[in-house]
Formats: C-alpha cells, sequence, structure tokens
C-alpha cells in the first residue's frame, strides 16, 4: 500500500527512481558516468522524436508513420550523398526539410481531407515504407562520408552531439508548450476542438502546425540515426513510432488530447532507455524487454486509470 | 375533440370520450416526487396518475421537469423523496432494468438504433426471435414486415438504418417499441423532426397501441397537437405539477396561461435605452434550415430571439458567427460588408458568441479557469517569441473574477470544478475580455441557478449600456420578455413576427411561435 502511495505520488518519476535503484543494485556496470551517458546517447531518437509527438497528441492526434520517415529520410538522403554526390550539408538539409513536408501533408490530410490520423498516418507509414524500398531497391546504402559520422559519434567535451541536440529540443520544445500562446492554443484544441473554433482559433492551422513540428523533428532524428548506423537502411525506423507513443504515453501524456508535458514524455523516455539498458547489463536480451515494456506500460496506464475512476467514483458519491 | 370517440374503439370502454380517467385502469402513479440537482430544483412534491388505454400527455416550458420525470419513471434517475406505485406494488425509486422488465419503455428524441442493421433486425435487437441456438432470420423478418404492414409504416424491413431519412429512423423507433407491446410507453417529443404525413402515420400507431390497452405518456412541446392525440393533459412549471385536464374540456389558450402563468420571479435590471448606430445587419442570410432572414440590430440594443427547440435560432446565429457555412445571404458590420467563413473571421469582425452546449461548446472543461479566459486573446497578450505575458494573463482574469464575482479558488482550478452559472461566467468573460461590439447569447442561463442568473441579466444589461449590440436566444420567455428591447419570433426557419417593447405579450409571442 505504501509502494502505491508512492508511485502514484512521484508518477513516472517515481518508477524510474525505483528502476535505478533496482538496476544499480542489480549490476555494478549501471550506476556509472560512462552508462549514464551511453543511456541518454541511445534515447536521445526517442526524445526528439517524443517531443513532437507529445505536440501531436495533445493536440489530439496521432502520428503512426513516424518509423517509415525515419527509413526515408535515411534512404534518400544517403542516396543524395552517394549517387547525386550532394554536398552531405545540403543532402541533411533536404533529409530534414523532408520530414517537416511529410509531416505538413499529414496535418493537411487529418484537417482539410477530414481523415482519421490513425487511418491518414497508418497510410502514410506503408506508402512510406513502399518508397524507401523502392528508392534503395531494398538494399541498405553504404559508403557515407566520414563527416556525415560526427553527427552521431561526435563530442563536446564529454558530451555526444546527438544528447545536446536532444537537449535543446526538449528545453525548446518545453518552452513552445509552456510559455507561448502555441503551446496554449495546442491545448485548447486538444481538451475541447469545437469550443476552441468557436474561440475563434484557427483549430486547423494549429493542427497542421503539431504534425509539420513532429516530422521537422522526426527528420533530424532521422539524420542522427543514419549517422549512428552509417548507412541508409530501409528498415531502420520500423516499429519506432511504437517506442515513441509507449514512452510518452508512459509520461502521463493523453492519447485522448489535451493531457501532457514535454518533462513527463521526457521521463516516459528515461524509464525506456533505463529499461533497455538495464535489463541488457543483467542479462536479458531484446526479447525480454518487449515482455518488461509491455507490461511497464500496462502497469503505468492502469494505475492511472484506476486513479481515475475511484476520483470519479469519489465525485459520484459526493454528488449523490 | 369530438372526433376522437369515433377513432377510439376500446371495448372496454363503452363512452371512452367522457370517464376516461374514471373507468380506465390505474397502473402508474407517482406521489410527492421530489428531485434536486446541485443548484436546481427539478421537480418538487409532483404526484401523478396514469391510466391505462389512455394517452396522457405532459407538457410546458423547457425545464418544467418534464424529462426528470421521465427519467424518474423509466428509472434512469433516483428521486430524493416521494414513491412510485406500479401495477399496485410500491416502490421507492425505479431502476432501468425494473422498468423495462414490467413494460415500460421510453423512445427518446435521439436514435438509439444500430445504423449498420436492417430495420426489422432492429427491432428484435433486444429480445430476439431464437430456434434452438441461433437466431431466426426467417421468423424475425416475417414478424417484422407484417409489423410494417399492419402500422402501414411505408418502410422496407430490409433496408439498412444508415439509408434510412431521420424520420424514418423515428419511426422504426417507435415501431420498436410498439413491437414489445408494452404497458407504458413514453414518448419524448416525438414529433419534433417529424413532418405532417409521418405524424399521421404515428398517430394511428399511438391510437392503436391505446385501443390495446397500452398507457402513452406523451410529452409535446406542439400544442396543437394534443387535441388530436391526447385524452389528458397534465401541466407542469418550474419543477411543479399546476393542474391535469382532459383534453376536450380545454383549449389551447387555456394551456398556454397555466403553462407560462408565472409572476416572474426574477428581476430584470432596468436600463436606459438609447439605440445608436446599426451595428450588425443580416440580408437574406439562408442556410442550415434557415430561410431569407433579415433584420438589424442597433448599438445598445437587445434583440431577442424567441421561438421553439428546433424553429431554427440556433442555426441562425451560428450562421451569422460562421460555425455553419451559409448558403447565401450577407452580414454587415458597422454598416461594412464582411465575409465571415470561420468563426474567427466573426472575432476578427468584432462579434463574440456563447454557445447554448456549454459544455460541449463554449467551456474547456479540462483547461484552468486562466485560460479559459483569455483563449480568444491569447495574441494580443504575447509578446516577443510568442511568449504570453502571464502578468497581464492574471490582471485579465483577476479582473473579471471581481467584475463577474466567479467563485473560484484559484485561476488553476480546472473550468470542470467549477459550477455551471460559473462556469458560464468564464464563457461571458472570454468574450467581454476581448471588447467585442457584437455579442451573440445561445440560451444564457441555461441550467443556470436563479443567483448567477442575476448576475448574467445584469451584465447583459450593463454591456448593452456600454454600446453593445446584442442578439439573445432565451426559451424562457420571461427572459426574453424582461432584458430585450425588441423580440423576434423565430419559427419553422424564418421570422414569424416582430414585437416592439410596448406589445411584449407571452401570448402573442407563442401564437406566432406556434404557426405550424
Amino acid at each position: 500500500m505504501k509502494f502505491m502511495f508512492f508511485v502514484k505520488k512521484l508518477g513516472i518519476l517515481g518508477i524510474l527512481l525505483l528502476l535505478v535503484i533496482f538496476f544499480s543494485i542489480a549490476s555494478p556496470a549501471f550506476l556509472t558516468v560512462q552508462n549514464f551517458i551511453n543511456v541518454i546517447r541511445q534515447v536521445s531518437m526517442l526524445a526528439i522524436v517524443g517531443v513532437g509527438f507529445t505536440f501531436v497528441l495533445i493536440g489530439q492526434g496521432i502520428d503512426l508513420s513516424v518509423g517509415s520517415q525515419i527509413s526515408l529520410i535515411g534512404v534518400v538522403t544517403a542516396l543524395l550523398i552517394r549517387d547525386a554526390a550532394m554536398s552531405p550539408a545540403l543532402a541533411v538539409a533536404i533529409g530534414v526539410a523532408m520530414g517537416a513536408v511529410i509531416g505538413f501533408i499529414n496535418g493537411i490530410l487529418v484537417t482539410k481531407m477530414r481523415i482519421n490520423p490513425l487511418i491518414a498516418t497508418l497510410a502514410m507509414l506503408t506508402i512510406l515504407k513502399g518508397v524507401s524500398y523502392i528508392a534503395c531497391g531494398g538494399m541498405p546504402v553504404y559508403n557515407m562520408p566520414s563527416s556525415l559520422k560526427a553527427i552521431a559519434q561526435g563530442y563536446v567535451w564529454v558530451i555526444p552531439i546527438p544528447v545536446i541536440i536532444m537537449i535543446v529540443i526538449v528545453l525548446v520544445g518545453g518552452f513552445l508548450l509552456n510559455k507561448t500562446y502555441f503551446g496554449v492554443e495546442v491545448y485548447a484544441v486538444g481538451s475541447n476542438l469545437e469550443a476552441a473554433r468557436l474561440s475563434g482559433l484557427n483549430t486547423d492551422r494549429i493542427k497542421i502546425t503539431v504534425y509539420a513540428l513532429l516530422g521537422l523533428l522526426t527528420g533530424i532524428a532521422a539524420i542522427i540515426m543514419l549517422a549512428r548506423i552509417n548507412s541508409g537502411q530501409p528498415v531502420a525506423g520500423t516499429g519506432f513510432e511504437l517506442d515513441v507513443l509507449t514512452a510518452i504515453v508512459l509520461g502521463g501524456v493523453s492519447i485522448s488530447g489535451g493531457e501532457g508535458k514535454i518533462s513527463g514524455a521526457f521521463v516516459g523516455v528515461l524509464v525506456m532507455g533505463v529499461l533497455s539498458n538495464g535489463l541488457l547489463l543483467v542479462g536479458l536480451g531484446e526479447y525480454y524487454q518487449m515482455l518488461v515494456k509491455g507490461l511497464v506500460l500496462l502497469t503505468a496506464v492502469g494505475i492511472d486509470g484506476l486513479q481515475h475512476k475511484r476520483s470519479a467514483a469519489s465525485k459520484a458519491a459526493a454528488a449523490a | 375533440m369530438a372526433g376522437l370517440a369515433c377513432i377510439c374503439q376500446d371495448p372496454r370502454s363503452t363512452r371512452p370520450d367522457e370517464s376516461m380517467t374514471s373507468t380506465k385502469q390505474k397502473i402508474l402513479s407517482l406521489s410527492g416526487i421530489t428531485k434536486t440537482y446541485p443548484g436546481v430544483t427539478a421537480l418538487s412534491g409532483v404526484s401523478v396518475e396514469f391510466h391505462s388505454g389512455e394517452v396522457h400527455a405532459i407538457i410546458g416550458e423547457n425545464g418544467a421537469g418534464k424529462s426528470t420525470m421521465i427519467k424518474i419513471i423509466s428509472g434512469a434517475e433516483v428521486p430524493d423523496s416521494g414513491t412510485i406505485e406500479y401495477e399496485s406494488v410500491v416502490y421507492e425509486h425505479m431502476t432501468p432494468h425494473l422498468s423495462r422488465q414490467n413494460g415500460i419503455d421510453v423512445v427518446y428524441q435521439e436514435i438509439n438504433l444500430v445504423p449498420t442493421l436492417s430495420a426489422s433486425e432492429n427491432i428484435f435487437l433486444g429480445n430476439p426471435i431464437m430456434r434452438g441456438l441461433t437466431l431466426d432470420r426467417k421468423e424475425m423478418s416475417r414478424r417484422a414486415t407484417e409489423l410494417f404492414e399492419r402500422i402501414k409504416l411505408g418502410i422496407d424491413p430490409k433496408a439498412r438504418i444508415k439509408d434510412l431519412t431521420i424520420p424514418q429512423m423515428q419511426l422504426v423507433e417507435v415501431a420498436k417499441a410498439v413491437s414489445k407491446i408494452p404497458k407504458v410507453l413514453i414518448l419524448d417529443e416525438p414529433t419534433a423532426m417529424l413532418t405532417d404525413t409521418e405524424i399521421e402515420i404515428l398517430f394511428d400507431l399511438i391510437r392503436d397501441l391505446r385501443n390495446q390497452g397500452t398507457c402513452i405518456i406523451y410529452i409535446s412541446h406542439r400544442l396543437q397537437e394534443l387535441s388530436q392525440i391526447a385524452d389528458t393533459v397534465t401541466v407542469m412549471r418550474d419543477g411543479q405539477k399546476i393542474i391535469h385536464l382532459k383534453t376536450s374540456e380545454t383549449s389551447r389558450k387555456e394551456l398556454i396561461s397555466y403553462m407560462v402563468g408565472r409572476d416572474v420571479a426574477e428581476t430584470f435590471p432596468e436600463r436606459n435605452i438609447a439605440p445608436g448606430e446599426t451595428k450588425l445587419e443580416v440580408r437574406k442570410l439562408s442556410g442550415n434550415g434557415i430561410r431569407n432572414i433579415s433584420f438589424a440590430v442597433r448599438a445598445g440594443e437587445i434583440v431577442g430571439l424567441a421561438g421553439l427547440v428546433g424553429a431554427g435560432r440556433t442555426e441562425l446565429v451560428r450562421l451569422i458567427f460562421g460555425a455553419d457555412p451559409k448558403s447565401s445571404g450577407e452580414i454587415l458590420v458597422d454598416g461594412r460588408p464582411v465575409e465571415i467563413k470561420h468563426p474567427r473571421d466573426a472575432v476578427e469582425a468584432g462579434i463574440g458568441f456563447i454557445p447554448e452546449d456549454r459544455k460541449g461548446q463554449g467551456v474547456l472543461l479540462n483547461m484552468s479557469t486562466r485560460w479559459n479566459i483569455v483563449l480568444p486573446m491569447l495574441r494580443q497578450l504575447s509578446g516577443r517569441l510568442m511568449i504570453v505575458d502571464r502578468n497581464r494573463v492574471d490582471e485579465i482574469c483577476n479582473d473579471f473574477k471581481d467584475r463577474l464575482d466567479i467563485r473560484t479558488p484559484n485561476m488553476d482550478q480546472l473550468a470542470r470544478n467549477l459550477s455551471g452559472g460559473n462556469q458560464q461566467k468564464l464563457v461571458l468573460s472570454k468574450w467581454v475580455a476581448r471588447k467585442p461590439h457584437i455579442l451573440i447569447l445561445d440560451e444564457p442561463t441555461r441550467g443556470i441557478d436563479v443567483g448567477a442568473k442575476q448576475e448574467i441579466y445584469r451584465l447583459i444589461s450593463k454591456l448593452a449600456e456600454e454600446g453593445y449590440a446584442v442578439v439573445m436566444i432565451s426559451s424562457e420567455l420571461p427572459e426574453v420578455i424582461g432584458l430585450s428591447d425588441r423580440i423576434l419570433v423565430v419559427a419553422d426557419g424564418q421570422i414569424a413576427g416582430e414585437l416592439e417593447r410596448p406589445e411584449f405579450d407571452q401570448d402573442k409571442i407563442l401564437n406566432y411561435a406556434f404557426v405550424h
């Protein structure tokens, strides 16, 4: 009972602390500076996309196509560098812009064309996957220049470059959501679309912006992925959308819109990272990781649901 | 209506018209039923008797307590006190299961059919005919066809619900209830969406059922129907039963006077009326059921839109605000035509709109009091880098908290935790803060307790004195009469009548409203 109280009080942060304590005891290699940097580096792409996904989810949308975007952008950028002999800098810029454009198209589909976001982005997932296989003929694109590799493997002092990019994006995302009118408008659109529209908000434009923002961030993550695996792989982003969704829902972002915070989403991402890393260190491989991550998600969301139900029940009792 | 006698073929009654209530068997009675919701008394000490083989109409203004009464009979709500007697058994309250088991059926205004199933499948959805372990589709289809033919529904039983028109769906809904031959059938405004031919079919159905001994409780706003279909009528007002009459012994005029006959308890603020320039003008506006409506509102003027629910008042103001697309017509603000395609165009033009459905469209329940108040003017309150100026926001919020007496512990409180009256004050402040010159209010005091109502009246009057042009929809006649300078009565998508203040009169308004 005391444990439950603790977890409830701290929420997802409590779960993160528990995991850190547990793995510190279970494995001597866990609580070291080097391992800490490792975990952060591993989750950087998840966190970058997670920031954009948080906006989309709060605005009562969803985007299942981010994984396919990562694959396609990686493949296309690699092809531009290798086969079109484009300068890596320009190719990277085109890759990132591609993400924003795909996000923008997703936004148009769910607002102007009124397609259910789940369906629209599911279709986009499939389309982009097909295009990336077609573009590279199903073969990974190798022979990347070493300058590209630096994006993923370089350091500023002791901090990996992807981590720096992540920190900037998380801070900017938090600022945008908490301090600006745009953030308030996203919450408004997600908590009551019709009331927001009748208050004079340009609800379509807000939604489109949010999808384009997610696309842009996904573009950045795709470049980091490309640099990290040092080749354009058509399977690079497979299943990525579900990892992101799991992490930020774990972090308290509501799947039905209007609720959630960047800080929470970031902690959710950290939980996922610590789980992967810790389980590996105690000798449990990828298959066990899937099992455990699924269970953790169910537990976290289950506790949340129970709390809601209980508070609703107590409210009803008070009213009666 | 004398004509009733010949249609009525109840074998148990030789003189159907006269001794209706005395010879029929009592099936259901409410005694001393009281039901309160937070801040509102929906029913207070209501006692009514219902008899088998009788059509018993219940009429009253919106909020008179009719729907609460239905909910108590069907078991959807539990009364605070009083008892329900059904077939000589006394209950403290019903449950939905119990009432259905005992043959009480309700047809609500909303359609509750499964759109992808056929009409006949829907009819037998709750009580399927089985042959062994499988559904006997043939038998169900045969019976449905027979039923549809007998009641002359004119609908193919194999047609899927989603392919039918709304009135047809409504008839299927009634047919579904009829097929169970209930002992008590409650119809909630069954004719609201029907045309004349369908109303005839419905009335035949009702008479047929009555002759089989069913007690029919008939809720309606349409007074002129009562003489055709109802044997007796109970008038409700302010949660109380006012009187129970035989339809044959009363008149429409008498019913109206019972319905609205209260001494106006509300006081309406005195106001210096000095209307100025024309602020808002609507020319030949059509669309969304509205046909060719033109009117103008001047600065400092409150124009009331009266009419029945469904007459087109809400549709009209939604067209003006750009919430729904208009098919033709012109809107002028300050004498200049403005193109309003989206609510934000209306907001830009200086129009504020308080929608009828407060929780669904007005207030953002999961957002804080703060953001609810400043939502339409967020951008004006933001500076460099889109940063919202929290100091100015809180200044505005605290100002409105004082001016409108919004009862909230702090500005972080979620709107869902406030009372209905305070939520409505949030919606009002959201517009007033932005200082529009035109304010459209759709049922601004619906479901709000008396105290908060007074404050809202005071604010509306004050805004008009400051030069706002106000358009107000209200289904409460005393409210329209008390606040408006001019009343437009909307019926059937058109303006049926216009009254200046000296001519204000409830009977006149209702007469315009009930044209049919």
